[in-house]
């Protein structure tokens, strides 16, 4: 991605002017502070749940939950996209299974896995790897269907085994669109963990939302949701910049 | 080493349960060292008839034969090059030219130091450490030649590899190619669309039918400078040649 000053300027306009009207909208409006609180409203709150809600360890559960939960899904995902995608008899009869767990809204099953393993980590942990495996999964399967034919063929004429074929030509090939999922399940991941922590459990920053919900205490709800934003938004970048480095060989676009 | 189809015959499964008969009862020799081109109508199977020689599909009634075996898989005789380029994109130049010789157990050294001996064979010295984006389409069609002469393969098959170029880098590779080709000795089959091109590289022209494509004529381009088509280009016979591969595809009456 090519940042010119120009739109790093602007990006960094519209914080500020975003932030202004954060800060004196709601008292212009007359909106009542428990209903919107204002940007100062909130770090007054962000500083007392630092010091008295132990702000730090929550945002550290949720952010550890998240990569765990982010690393183990895609990982289950990705090995179960390369295995299907090897063998046409199993990717046909289990597509409609694929796209049926695809379907099902996932968060759903949170609630079940509390009922099933008690108000531990598991069931966010859980939640999370379920979310973030298949966007990997239908992208690394989409992708070993689209290996270029004729590079295999190559590959085969100079008498490559099967699995030579998969680690020098498949893999490689299907790595642009591995990253895409990746990018899509690390937005997922946080996304998981939230509601995972919402439903059940005492730790993390889903659980400040439920627990600030319930004290009406709405700078603390803006407070959590921002943090988690942040998390998500890190955990992105860092993908973002992987993926730079492991893609170096595309051409860029040029502006 | 030479190369041999007896009475071969393909077709395809189609989606509907049917079958398409692609390549129908085609017999010919390429003796060693000779350069035959084979043209066609689009779709009359000739690169199908390349899939069999190198070894990718089997025939489905008849033989192909090289250097008088029957070919029953991919093997290391045969090199073969398509109209796409198929450089792998996250390698280099140079550890695209190695590639076919991984899996042949070469040792590392001798991989590199044959790799850069066709790297400037192929006129692509200094581009060892690009990528295959950083390179222009006629530079890449050499480095994928320079991949095949790697592995040394006796016979070479090129499936329109000059197609998607520009008409003097074309002109200038069928050059080099037809030098590089000639000096090691190399038996080819080149498939194309292109007649002149056909006429300016080749010992003999195959001429096949519309799908299911048979040999309906075969034609011995009596010329000298096969090493050099530049060359062979100006000669007045050319047109002559062209003229006769015109009229076996019946190119005029197709467009009346
Ligand atoms: N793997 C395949 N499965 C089914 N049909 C095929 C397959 N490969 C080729 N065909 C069919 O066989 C026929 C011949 O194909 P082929 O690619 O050999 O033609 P071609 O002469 O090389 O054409 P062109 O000049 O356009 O490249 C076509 O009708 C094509 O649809
Ligand atoms: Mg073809």
């Amino acid at each position: 991605m090519v940042r010119t000053h120009a739109t790093k300027f602007t990006s960094a306009g519209i914080l500020a002017l975003v932030l202004l009207a954060w800060q004196y909208l709601p008292t212009a409006l007359d909106v009542p502070r428990f209903i919107i609180p204002t940007l100062s409203d909130s770090m007054i709150e962000l500083k007392r749940m630092w010091m008295q809600e132990s702000l730090l360890g929550h945002i550290l559960s949720t952010a550890l939950y998240t990569i765990l939960g982010f690393v183990i899904g895609s990982l289950l995902g990705a090995v179960m996209g390369y295995l299907l995608g090897m063998s046409q008899f199993w990717e046909k009869v289990l597509s409609p299974y694929i796209l049926a767990l695809q379907i099902a809204p996932k968060v759903a099953f949170a609630p079940l896995f509390i009922m099933w393993f008690g108000y531990n980590s598991m069931p966010k942990l859980l939640v999370t790897v379920l979310i973030v495996f298949f966007p990997v999964l239908v992208n690394v399967l989409q992708a070993m269907r689209t290996v270029d034919r004729d590079l295999v063929n190559l590959a085969r004429a100079y008498n490559l085994t099967r699995l030579g074929i998969f680690w020098k030509v498949e893999m490689p090939s299907t790595l642009p669109n591995l990253m895409a999922g990746l990018r899509i399940a690390s937005t997922l991941a946080v996304i998981g963990v939230t509601v995972g922590e919402l439903v059940g459990g005492n730790t993390g920053l889903g659980y400040l939302i439920s627990y600030g919900g319930g004290q009406a205490n709405a700078a603390m709800v803006f407070n959590a949701i921002i943090l988690l934003t942040v998390i998500g938004f890190v955990l992105y970048v860092v993908l973002e910049r992987i993926e730079e480095r492991v893609l170096h060989y595309l051409p860029k676009a040029q502006h | 080493m030479a190369l041999e189809f007896r009475g071969v015959s393909k077709s395809f499964d189609t989606r509907d349960g049917g079958s398409l008969l692609a390549v129908n009862d085609v017999s010919f020799r390429v003796e060693e060292g000779e350069f035959v081109s084979v043209v066609g109508p689009s779709g009359c199977g000739k690169s199908t008839i390349l899939s069999m020689t190198a070894g990718l599909y089997q025939p489905s009634e008849g033989e192909v034969l090289v250097s008088n075996q029957p070919v029953t898989g991919p093997n290391a005789h045969v090199g073969f090059m398509l109209q796409k380029d198929l450089l792998l994109p996250w390698r280099s130049i140079v550890h695209n030219i190695e590639f076919g010789l991984e899996s042949r157990g070469v040792g590392r050294q001798e991989r590199r130091a044959r790799a850069m001996k066709e790297l400037a064979h192929c006129h692509l010295a200094g581009f060892e450490d690009h990528f295959p984006y950083q390179l222009s389409g006629g530079m890449r069609q050499r480095a994928a030649l320079a991949r095949t002469l790697a592995i040394d393969p006796e016979i070479i098959l090129l499936d329109e590899p000059f197609s998607a170029l520009d008409a003097q880098t074309k002109l200038l590779l069928q050059n080099s190619f037809a030098g590089t080709i000639k000096d090691a000795g190399k038996t080819t089959l080149l498939i194309t669309h292109d007649l002149a091109e056909a006429v300016l590289m080749s010992d003999r022209i195959l001429v096949l039918s519309e799908r299911p494509g048979t040999i309906i004529a075969e034609i011995k381009v009596d010329l000298p400078h096969r090493d050099q088509p530049i060359k062979r280009r100006q000669m007045p016979e050319v047109a002559d040649y062209a003229t006769q591969l015109f009229k076996h595809l019946k190119l005029e009456e197709k467009a009346a």
